[in-house]
């Protein structure tokens, strides 16, 4: 492996309240500055993973962790983890889009005032960029201070793609960000995807095979919440190893 | 008969009975409202609003310290009111989400809504005219109070769990605390719903004559002072209405007048707020 590891996780096991056991001994790596993309069928646990990033099971009690996703020297399913700077380094993109109920611009100054940026100038600048970053620019210019409901659905997921990117992660964790989208909206986030790797490690779930093999460097396909393979994505649509595997990517269930 | 003809006929008949029963609560609702608006327009006038009551008997007077201590009396529930159930009703649909607690304190709300609101201004008089030993006006905005925070707390949880979670969960994403996502999204989004909410509970306690009653009482005499036994218009209305005078009679009209109209205001700003909202 040529490029760098930026989360390892180990043996990690995930508990539901009442003890449902939805992830078995995972371990895997995830590369920097690539796309990894989990694929499986519904319910075998690829959202329950990402989820685990960010540590967004956290906010339902009961729910319980074993094992452990290192990040940065850290294991951040330790206890003393401040959950709200790791969400600020790992940040997230869900299925539908969510704007929040206010401007454009407040949409995506919204992690910067957290983290307690006031200058108006630095504001502004780094909400442009954000904009820029997400190529939404030339269709949101001349109306940042309209409110985030009246753009499209498409327009809406890279509003919310250039809000997480402003706060400038580290890691991006995707959550079938396409869909909810149609086909032509779903392309514009394809190409986005593949120039922000270049500064931002992502992690995307996805329903769709094409997609993963499009976007992505890295494949790991999930059933009944284990990892079944984890590969280069050429290996996995290719030439995989495992034959549930192959099934899998051919057709033949899910 | 056919069978057709036979479903017709049954069919005809409740139609006409269901038209008959709507006839007959509309005429009586178009009936109070016009006889309100005919001798309540007959006895508006300028000095309704200026002046305060005079001697009883003697003509002319008006209603100001009515109207003053309506708004203050309402203007003060509102500031009890609508803090404790906002809050309250962020509770039980943020923090005590989902368990047993506050189910609980929900359906006593939904029972306190329907409690009847003589029972509430007694237990105001037990616990804040019955201790002073004199009416006032604070025992009156709290009885309002009261009537107020299970309405407006009920509304609250519902439009606050009508946000969905994923906007909740997009904040947290972005490394904020639940007190900011609380504050500067989910109220946001629930915003106009909570605004209705709040509406609709004024133009409840508006209306109250009993709860006040008991506890701020009346007072002939123009008075800003909470703490002293303060008038409002309901409880004009039923002082002037039984009294023996016809001037009494006439200013009872048009302050009913005054008090359905700042009810009709209320509501309709509530609707266009709704529709407001559900166009977008």
């Amino acid at each position: 492996m040529t490029e760098e590891a930026a989360i390892k996780v180990n043996n990690l096991d995930f508990y539901y309240a009442g003890a449902v056991h939805a992830l078995k001994g995972i371990s895997f790596t995830v590369a920097g500055r690539g796309v990894t993309a989990l694929i499986g069928p519904s319910g075998c646990g690829k959202t329950t993973l990402l989820r685990c990033f960010n540590r967004m099971h956290d906010l339902y009690p009961g729910n319980r962790y074993s094992g452990e996703i290192r990040f940065d020297g850290q294991n951040i399913l330790a206890n003393g983890i401040d959950v709200i700077d790791l969400r600020s380094r790992i940040g997230m993109v869900f299925q539908k889009p969510t704007p929040f109920p206010m401007s454009i611009y407040d949409n995506i100054a919204y992690g910067l005032r957290l983290k307690g940026i006031r200058n108006k100038q630095e504001l502004t600048g780094r909400v442009e960029r954000a904009i820029q970053h997400a190529a939404l620019w030339d269709e949101v210019k001349d109306k940042l201070g309209n409110s985030a409901y009246d753009l499209s659905g498409g327009q809406q997921q890279r509003l919310v793609i250039a809000r997480a990117l402003a706060v400038e992660p580290e890691v991006l964790l995707f959550d079938e960000p396409t869909s909810a989208l149609d086909p032509i909206s779903t392309g514009k986030i394809e190409e986005l995807l593949i120039t922000l790797k270049k500064d931002v490690t992502i992690i995307i779930v996805t329903h769709n095979m094409q997609q993963a093999a499009r976007i992505s460097d890295w494949t790991g396909f999930m059933m009944l919440g284990e990892l079944i393979e984890f590969g280069r994505t050429d290996k996995i649509f290719t030439a995989p190893s495992e034959k549930l595997t192959e099934d899998y990517v051919t057709g033949r269930f899910g | 008969m056919t069978v057709q003809q036979r479903r017709k006929l049954r069919g005809s008949i409740a139609l006409s009975l269901c038209t008959a029963a709507a006839g007959i609560g509309l005429f009586w609702l178009v009936f109070i409202l016009t006889d309100v608006l005919i001798h309540g327009f007959g006895a508006l006038n300028l000095s309704l609003f200026l002046n305060d009551p005079a001697a009883p008997g003697a003509p002319g007077g008006g209603l100001r310290n009515a109207f003053i201590g309506q708004l203050l009396i309402t203007l003060f529930a509102v500031l009890i009111g609508v803090p404790v159930g906002v809050l309250g009703g962020t509770f039980l649909a943020e923090y005590a989400r989902g368990r047993t607690l506050a189910q609980v304190i929900s359906i006593l709300a939904d029972i306190m809504v329907s409690v009847p609101s003589i029972v509430i201004g007694t237990f105001a008089y037990a616990i804040m005219v019955k201790p002073l030993g004199h009416f006032n006006g604070w025992a009156g905005s709290m009885a309002l109070a009261f009537i107020m925070i299970p309405v407006v707390l009920r509304t609250t949880e519902d439009m606050l769990s009508l946000v969905p979670w994923t906007l909740r969960e997009a904040a947290f994403a972005l490394g904020a605390p639940y007190y900011k996502v609380i504050v500067q999204i989910v109220y946001r989004a629930a915003a106009t719903g909570i605004l209705t909410g709040i509406l609709l509970s004024m133009a409840r306690v508006a209306g109250e004559t009993a709860p006040l009653l008991f506890t701020a009482f009346n007072n002939m005499f123009f008075s800003t002072n909470m703490r002293e036994p303060i008038a409002s218009l309901t409880v004009t209305i039923f002082q002037y209405a039984m009294g023996p005078y016809d001037s009494w009679h006439q200013q009872a009209w048009a302050a009913s007048l005054m008090i359905t109209v700042f009810i009709l205001v209320i509501t309709l700003i509530g609707r266009l707020i709704i529709r407001w909202r559900y166009k977008r």
